[in-house]
């Protein structure tokens, strides 16, 4: 037996009429979308994206070949080879990525003892082919140039943390 | 020279006319979508299209201009002459109605007596362009959209139509124009209308397949409904008789129930009254697009209840009290 106010109700459209009421006032707020190509969101200090291959300030290249990262990979997305350079310092003669396997999990970063492999806050770097995305050595070592600013100072704005 | 002037310049003088109509309603239909796309944005609070052109004003242009561009696909189970002539046939019935539309004092194409029967007999026939559609298809999802669709219409129709006895008891006349300055008083839709204008409002998002009652196009039940098999310019005109059925039953309310052309108040009877008719129109599309922002879709057996058991008998139980109030003038 449906009680008389509730009928009342339903005769008015009276939930009807305020759902209508509610989305009216939605009409003049703030829009949240952000305008993507043109505008971006903040991100984290730790965002892991892009990786970069870094060098030291005098150019020399950071990766001593120890194979840590190579070792940690769950995905074995990193495949190295090293060898004796000309003056006796062990350094790889191949050093690639393939991020088609990976998983962004930072264990390469974390992994690292000279921070020479480091996640950048580059995440806009899709491809029409999947061969693109196989990351030869010079390939990240010219990102490791190109993001250099940006890694540095978060890698120093999560100093702290480490 | 006479023959020009007695035969062949009236008929050229109505084929001006009618693309005086028909070409502004497909304007007016393509941003009707931008509009759509816009008032739904806002009030999920997105931005809606703002690439193409400045605030994406040109993004109709650019849609049609992709539809034409895709390839017609005919199912090889259709019924090839049904399936072509479908689309045709509904967006040719969406424009004829628009005959009998009086858009200003005396700016009507064809000023008959039985304008209003002539709107119902136009509007029922609506339904053959879906019930093709879906037939001829030869596919479950369309077959099962155009049951729904037929059904849906022929509901909302009864209802429409007694709401027009409503409104044809109080002007005590069938022509649009005379229903309209019947109206010079005030407007239908604040006298003793009131409930029967609400009814119409409910009735006609239902008759032209609108949210909450859009079952024949239920994207997360039958696909698309109806055109679901369509593709390029028949779908594109699918979609122009649908929003141009929405502009016709927009003003047919209009006309109905907010004065037509007639300005609210007499300070600003200086505005020429097919302004005020184009004002009002958009105002009540806006409905339109409010409600689908709004409310999510009705089941289909609720749709057919709140049609037969709610709206049919209450507008029935109106058209009493209307009787009573126009005979004995209360």
């Amino acid at each position: 037996m449906m009680s008389f106010l509730r009928y009342i109700k339903i005769i008015s459209l009276y939930d009807i009429v305020r759902g209508h009421i509610l989305t009216f006032s939605y009409l003049f707020k703030r829009r949240v979308t952000i305008n993507y190509p043109y505008e971006k969101g903040p991100l984290s200090p730790r965002f892991k994206g892009e990786h970069v291959l870094r060098r030291y300030p005098n150019g020399e290249e950071r990766c001593i070949a120890c194979k840590l990262c190579e070792v940690v990979c769950p995905a074995q997305a990193i495949t190295i080879d090293s060898e004796f350079r000309q003056d006796g310092v062990r350094r790889t003669s191949r050093y690639e990525i393939d991020f088609n396997k990976c998983i962004f999990c930072g264990l390469c970063q974390e992994a690292c003892p000279v921070d020479a492999i480091v996640e950048s806050p580059n995440f806009e770097f899709g491809t029409w082919t999947k061969e693109e995305l196989y990351y030869t050595k010079e390939r990240l070592l010219e990102k490791g140039d190109l993001w250099e600013g940006a890694v540095a100072s978060n890698l120093k704005a999560n100093q702290k943390y480490r | 020279m006479e023959f020009f002037y007695e035969y062949l310049w009236p008929l050229i003088w109505i084929a001006i006319k009618i693309g005086l109509i028909v070409a502004p309603l497909m304007g007016a239909v393509a941003y009707l979508t931008y509009a759509e796309r816009k008032v739904l944005a806002a009030m999920q609070l997105r931005k809606g299209p703002n690439v193409v052109g400045p605030f994406g004003v040109l993004q109709p242009v650019a849609d049609g201009i992709k539809l034409l561009g895709k390839e017609m696909i005919l199912p090889a189970e259709a019924d090839k002459i049904i399936f072509v002539g479908a689309p045709i046939f509904a967006f040719f019935i969406s424009l004829i109605a628009w005959a009998v539309i009086p858009f200003g004092d005396g700016l009507v194409l064809a000023d008959i007596n039985v304008g209003l029967l002539y709107l119902i007999a136009v509007s029922s026939l609506c339904v053959y362009g879906i019930l093709f559609a879906g037939w001829s298809s030869n596919s479950k999802y369309p077959f099962l959209s155009s049951l729904r669709a037929v059904a849906q219409l022929i509901s909302y129709e009864l209802v429409i139509g007694v709401v027009f006895v409503c409104v044809i008891l109080f002007a005590g006349s069938l022509n649009l124009s005379e229903i309209v300055k019947s109206q010079e008083d005030g407007w239908f839709a604040f006298t003793l209308l009131f409930p029967i204008f609400i009814i119409y409002i409910i009735a006609v998002l239902a008759e032209t397949n609108r949210h909450p009652f859009d079952l024949p196009e239920g994207e997360s039940e039958i696909v698309a409904g109806f055109h679901t098999e369509y593709s390029s310019m028949a779908f594109a005109m699918f979609f122009l008789s649908e929003y141009a059925n929405m502009i016709l039953l927009s003003s047919i309310a209009v006309l109905l129930f907010l004065g037509g052309w007639l300005s609210p108040i007499p300070a600003l009877d200086f505005i020429p009254g097919i302004i005020w008719f184009f004002v009002k129109v958009a105002l009540f599309l806006f409905i339109f697009l409010w409600v689908r922002a709004t409310l999510p879709r009705y089941r289909y057996d609720q749709l057919m209840s709140i049609g037969w058991k709610v709206l049919l008998p209450i507008s029935f139980l109106w058209v009493v009290v209307v009787s009573a109030y126009v005979t004995f003038g209360v």
